[in-house]
This record gives C-alpha cells, sequence and structure tokens, in this order.
C-alpha cells in the first residue's frame, strides 16, 4: 500500500487539508509559529511574522503533496506524468510476484513480463528485425584524440550485441555518446528509436539502463537504498517490490540490507546488474558484467541476459571475454577506433578464414599428397601437429569423399570434424591485422 | 524546464542516508558552531546591568553577526564535496545515466546540504534568545529581542546557506581535487556575510525593511547562482574530463 500524501491540493485554488498525522503535525506548527511571530513581533512586524509563516506552510505543502489531487487508498501514486512523462508501475505487496524455486533465468523472464512494456512481445522478440540503435558515421574527438571515429552498425530489438576491441578502441566512449553522457562530434545515431540529440537526451536515459563497469555504488547505503535512491531517480515513488525483483533476479534478496562497503567485488557487481533492471529498459548496456565473478555466479548473468532477450530486451554488451561474447552474441563488432567488422559470428568466421576438415589418423600418411589430391574439392592441405588441415570449397560434399579417399590409403582415421575458429582467433586476425598496419 | 519532486527527494533522502552514517559530517555539524559562537556568547552573558548603551549594541552585534556565520560556514564543506566527490567514488557517472536533471540534481544536493545546516542555525539561535531572556539583564534582552535580528536571522540563514551551497557546488563541479574543492568552497562562501555585515556595522538600518529587502536581493542572487551552476555542470567534462564542443545532451527545458 502507498503512504498517502501529506497534502492534498485541490487542483483549482490553493485549498490545502492534510490527510495524515505528518501534515497535522507541520499545520499545528505552522499555526504555533505564526501565533508565535505575531506575539513576538506584534508591535513591529506580526503581519510579516504571520505572511512568512504561510508563505512556508504553503511551501511545504506544495513540494509534500503534488500537483495533483491525489485518491487516498488507492495503492499506486505515480511521480506526475507532466514532470517525468513516466507512469509508475510499481506493484502493491498484494500484487508481488513470488519467485521460490526458480532459476535466474526464470525470474528474469518474470521481471520483463510482470513489467507490461514486453507484455505480447515474447513471440516476436528476437525475431523482430526493428532496430533500436542505429549509428550512422558516428565520431567522437576529445581535442585532438579521436576516441572513435565514423562508426556505423544498428541492433535489432531483442539482440544481444556483443562489442569488442583492445583497450583504447572506443568501446566506452561510444557507449558513453550512445547513453548520453557524451555528445559525437559528427555523425548521427538513434538509441530506442529516439534520435540522439540534446533535447531529446531525457527520453533515451528513460529507456535504457547502463551498467558501468564499475558498479560505482554508494558504500554507506545498503544494497536496498542504493536500488531505493535510483529508483526515485527514475521516478518511482513506491517502488520496493521493482527493488525485491531486481534483487531476486540477482540473488541477492538475502543481503538486500547489508551495507554495499561490505560486499565483495562480485556481490557489488550483481547489485550494479539489480540496479540496470530496476526501469525495465528497452536497452541495456552492460560494460563488462562478470568482471569479478565467480563461474557461477557468471553462468547466472548469462542466463539472465539470455532472459532478456528472450523477452525483447535488447542488450549492448561490451566484454573483454571472447568466450563470454561468443556464447551469448547474436552478433558481435569488433572496434579499434574505427569499425573492423560487425556481424554474426559464423559469418565472420566464413568471410575471414576458409572453411576446412581436420583429419586426425592414428600414424601419419606414407603419401599425403597423393591421398588429399586425389579429391576434387580439395583446395589446399597442411600438416599441424599431426593432424592434416584441409581447405575445401564445401564441407559437407567434401568429407564423405575425404573419408573414403582415406580408407583407400588405409588409413587408420580417428577423426574427421570441421574445423572452427574461435571467435577470438576472428578478434586476433582483425585487431592483428589493425595494428600491423596501422589505423588505416 | 519542469522539476520532479520524486527525483529531487531521492537525492535528499540519499544524502541525508549517507550524512548519517558519517560521523565526520555529524560531528563537524554539531561542534563547528560552537567554536564559531562560544566567545562571543560568553561575552554577551558578561554584560552587566549597568554596561553602557554602545557596548552592549556592539557585543550583540558581533553575537547576531556570527550566528549567521554558522549557516554560512556549515554547508560549505559538504556542497563543495558534493559533485567532485561522487566523481571520486564512481558513482557520478551510473548516475548521470538516469533521467535525473542536472538542474533536479543540484536542487536535491543543494537542499540536503542547507537543510542541516539552517535547522543548525536556528537552533543555535533559538537556544541563544531563550538563554539571554533567561540570564541576560533586561538592557541586554532588549538589545537582543528586536524584530530585526529575528527576521534577519529567519531570511539571511537559509539565503546564506544557499549562496555556499552553490558556490561550492561550482567549485566542486569544475575541480579535480576534493581538498581543493573544500578549502576553496569554504573561502569562497565568505563574501555572501558581507550583507549582514553592513547591517551590524550600522552601514544600513538593522530595521525590519532593511532584512527584507536585503534578503530579497540575495535569493535573487541565489536563483541567478542556481541556474549558473546548472549551466556550469556540464556532464561530458565530468566523465571525461573534456567540454562537450557540439552540444550537451539532457533534460529539453
Amino acid at each position: 500500500m502507498a503512504k498517502p500524501k501529506w497534502f492534498v491540493r485541490r487542483r483549482i485554488g490553493i485549498g490545502v487539508r492534510p490527510v495524515s498525522w505528518q501534515g497535522w503535525l507541520i499545520t499545528v506548527i505552522a499555526v504555533a509559529a505564526a501565533i508565535t511571530g505575531y506575539v513576538i513581533f506584534k508591535k513591529t512586524a506580526g503581519d510579516v511574522a504571520i505572511v512568512c509563516v504561510a508563505v512556508v506552510y504553503l511551501l511545504v505543502a506544495v513540494a509534500s503533496g503534488g500537483t495533483k489531487r491525489a485518491t487516498l487508498g488507492s495503492g499506486v501514486v505515480g511521480d506526475s506524468p507532466a514532470s517525468t512523462g513516466q507512469v509508475d508501475v510499481a506493484f502493491t505487496h498484494a500484487d508481488a510476484p513470488t519467485y521460490d524455486s526458480q532459476t535466474p533465468r526464470e525470474i528474469a523472464e518474470a521481471i520483463v513480463t510482470q513489467s507490461g512494456r514486453f507484455a505480447g512481445q515474447s513471440e516476436a522478440g528476437y525475431a523482430s528485425s526493428d532496430a533500436v540503435i542505429v549509428v550512422d558515421h558516428l565520431t567522437k574527438q576529445f581535442g585532438e584524440r579521436v576516441a572513435f571515429r565514423d562508426v556505423s552498425f544498428s541492433v535489432n530489438r531483442g539482440e544481444v550485441f556483443g562489442f569488442l576491441g583492445p583497450n583504447g578502441a572506443g568501446k566506452t566512449s561510444t557507449v558513453r555518446t550512445l547513453s548520453t553522457l557524451v555528445t559525437p562530434t559528427s555523425g548521427s545515431a538513434s538509441v530506442a528509436g529516439i534520435d540522439l540529440t540534446p533535447r531529446n537526451g531525457f527520453e533515451i536515459r528513460q529507456r535504457i539502463a547502463v551498467m558501468t563497469e564499475l558498479p560505482g555504488l554508494y558504500l554507506r547505503l545498503t544494497v536496498t537504498e542504493n536500488l531505493e535512491f535510483f529508483a526515485g531517480l527514475y521516478g518511482f515513488r513506491n517502488a520496493q517490490a521493482r527493488i525485491d525483483r531486481a534483487l531476486e533476479a540477482v540473488n541477492l534478496t538475502s543481503r538486500a540490507g547489508d551495507l554495499s562497503g561490505s560486499l565483495s567485488k562480485g556481490l557489488r557487481q550483481r547489485v550494479g546488474l539489480a540496479r540496470a533492471l530496476l526501469n525495465d529498459p528497452e536497452i541495456i548496456f552492460l560494460d563488462e558484467p562478470t568482471a569479478g565473478l565467480d563461474p557461477v555466479a557468471s553462468l547466472e548473468v548469462h542466463d539472465l541476459i539470455n532472459a532478456l532477450r528472450a523477452k525483447g530486451v535488447t542488450v549492448f554488451l561490451t566484454t573483454h571475454r571472447l568466450d563470454e561474447a561468443e556464447k551469448l552474441c547474436d552478433r558481435v563488432a569488433i572496434l579499434n577506433t574505427t569499425l573492423r567488422t560487425v556481424g554474426h559470428i559464423d559469418d565472420l568466421r566464413q568471410r575471414m578464414f576458409r572453411k576446412g576438415i581436420v583429419v586426425t589418423t592414428a600414424l601419419p600418411l606414407a603419401n599425403p599428397d597423393a591421398v588429399f589430391n586425389s579429391v576434387a574439392s580439395v583446395e589446399s592441405w597442411t600438416s599441424d601437429a599431426g593432424n592434416y588441415v584441409i581447405t575445401v570449397n564445401d564441407v559437407r560434399a567434401a568429407a564423405p569423399e575425404v573419408t573414403r579417399a582415406l580408407v583407400r590409403a588405409g588409413a587408420d582415421v580417428l577423426s574427421i570434424v570441421e574445423s572452427r575458429h574461435s571467435l577470438e582467433e576472428v578478434y586476433l586476425e582483425l585487431v592483428g591485422a589493425t595494428e600491423k598496419g596501422g589505423d588505416q | 524546464m519542469s522539476l520532479s519532486s520524486t527525483r529531487i527527494r531521492a537525492v535528499i533522502r540519499k544524502e541525508f542516508r549517507e550524512y548519517r552514517r558519517n560521523r565526520f559530517i555529524i560531528y563537524t555539524m554539531a561542534t563547528l558552531p560552537i567554536f564559531f559562537i562560544a566567545l562571543p556568547v560568553i561575552e554577551l552573558f558578561n554584560i552587566s546591568a549597568t554596561s553602557g548603551a554602545s557596548i552592549v549594541r556592539t557585543q550583540v552585534d558581533v553575537t547576531m553577526l556570527l550566528m549567521l556565520v554558522i549557516p554560512v560556514v556549515l554547508p560549505a564543506t559538504v556542497a563543495a564535496y558534493s559533485v567532485i566527490g561522487e566523481r571520486d567514488q564512481g558513482t557520478l557517472e551510473p548516475l548521470l545515466t538516469t533521467p535525473i536533471s542536472r538542474e533536479e540534481f543540484l536542487l536535491g544536493k543543494s537542499l540536503a546540504a542547507t537543510i542541516p545546516s539552517v535547522g543548525m542555525a536556528y537552533l543555535f539561535f533559538l537556544v541563544l534568545v531563550v538563554a539571554v531572556r533567561i540570564a541576560s539583564p533586561s538592557v541586554v534582552v532588549h538589545a537582543v529581542w528586536k524584530p530585526s535580528w529575528f527576521v534577519a536571522e529567519v531570511l539571511f540563514a537559509p539565503l546564506l546557506a544557499a549562496w555556499s551551497v552553490w558556490v561550492g557546488t561550482a567549485i566542486s563541479a569544475r575541480s579535480s581535487d576534493v581538498r581543493v574543492a573544500q578549502q576553496l568552497g569554504t573561502l569562497a562562501s565568505l563574501p555572501a556575510l558581507v550583507l549582514p555585515l553592513l547591517m551590524a556595522l550600522q552601514v544600513f538600518q538593522p530595521t525590519v525593511t532593511t532584512a527584507i529587502v536585503l534578503a530579497l536581493s540575495l535569493a535573487i542572487i541565489d536563483v541567478g547562482a542556481w541556474r549558473v551552476v546548472s549551466l556550469m555542470f556540464d556532464r561530458e567534462r565530468l566523465i571525461t574530463g573534456n567540454r562537450a564542443v557540439s552540444m550537451r545532451i539532457d533534460a529539453p527545458s
């Protein structure tokens, strides 16, 4: 149940009437102050004293009573839409769901479903191809130093988009630009369908959440108090149920009352994640979300990210962990001041590396040239640590032919597998090429 | 420009919680005023019933002036820490990615610094005037219990505190070191005492009208200071140390 306002002010006129003990207390104090002031300054400034008290009283009343006539006991008191443009969708405790025996993924799914914003999108979700971030020839310079230059890409709704690059590549500057913290030098962009312009910063920040690399918690406040503060900044007046859900999602309910300063780095990271879930964002920017987390906690974060994606939340993931990017991201972009590449990881592999088969035999082949050159689809081959790496046009067509050729040659075949290049190889290939070739 | 009371209240509540858990702030708020006013108050209570009118008036003027030093000095250190402190502990960037506007952020910060300082100033003033009423000779009571002093205290305490806060916040928004910001903040807030000083030195007659006119002037200066400090509050500069070149992205005005 939401607390009633201290005062209710009528829409027409300035009538103020207290509706709770706080309001009555302030009223009694104001009347007493007015009488005292009048008695003390009766001869010289009794009227001024009364006016001063009345002004202070009205200011307190207006400040604490809002600008609308409140409905007592309604259970939900949202912020003034005129001032925030946002509707408070906080649940009453009676409506608050319970999450007993649920995995973090299930809990995160529950969060985005119950928010209402993503209701009905679970089917569309990831399949939707509408872009929620569009970056067009964006450049940011700090004086003479170029943070990133001429960057263009788009991110679709419900996509987990990996943003990779070496230190100093401009990843953080890009995130700061898209989250309206810094201003681009040239180019254009839209975030959550809103143009990135000076006047739209407020609207954009309402629809996004950013988890910075350092969680940035107030160490003298408890976990709940930290979240209460940020819920307030998003304009939510009764956010306890929202906070409870966010804490459940990151498995921190049991530490809700602990001072943030007493938490380990990993736990602080989780609080930062909970904070990013508070406003049910359309887009979450996560900067190294699993840095400092143990493997189990990292898996929980991965589950959370997957659940958010499934419900249509776009995740912009900046990470140095290429295995994490490979596991989570639908597409990745590799930045090194300029954008090196962007696309699906499989497409990048195919684009950068020739298709191939890796053959392992019990003993080295007597005449591998004769074996492999007899297969039409084989383009070339090399020997690598007892394995034969064969470059082919089409893996599915070549594999049976290579197998038959090996059997004909009497080879003891241990395995024949498609050679698969990791994202790390793609990354190193791109970034390594950049560093060798300079910043083109 | 629309201000959200929810966001401003969130900042104030957070600041109060941090103050409450910071013994240094609590002890400073509780003890600093005592150092400023102890001696003049003792002198005031040493005045006998046979003392000359000029002696009484001088002593009362000095004491009352020092009562106005409290709301100037108390919030200066806190205000000087307000922005650069957030940056130092890494909380500024997450905060600035929320929809809070710079005006709301600064107003919340300033109110959180002003309210306890003004409260302490009023408390010390109240204790002083009641003690004078009870324990001092009537000549002192008449000199202290003048409407002009009450009006001056009621009006000037919040206005001087606000001035001190805005100066401290402006310095905090542009400093790179907490200690420098706090020292400069305290120093830069002192000129605000010129107005009550002029009253105490009888350059202006300390009448109710004078007090109200001067208070209105100070109020206008405070509002102007708020706007100036808001304009100085550059998200990009605070985060990266570089000034935004082409445009600033902020709440629509």
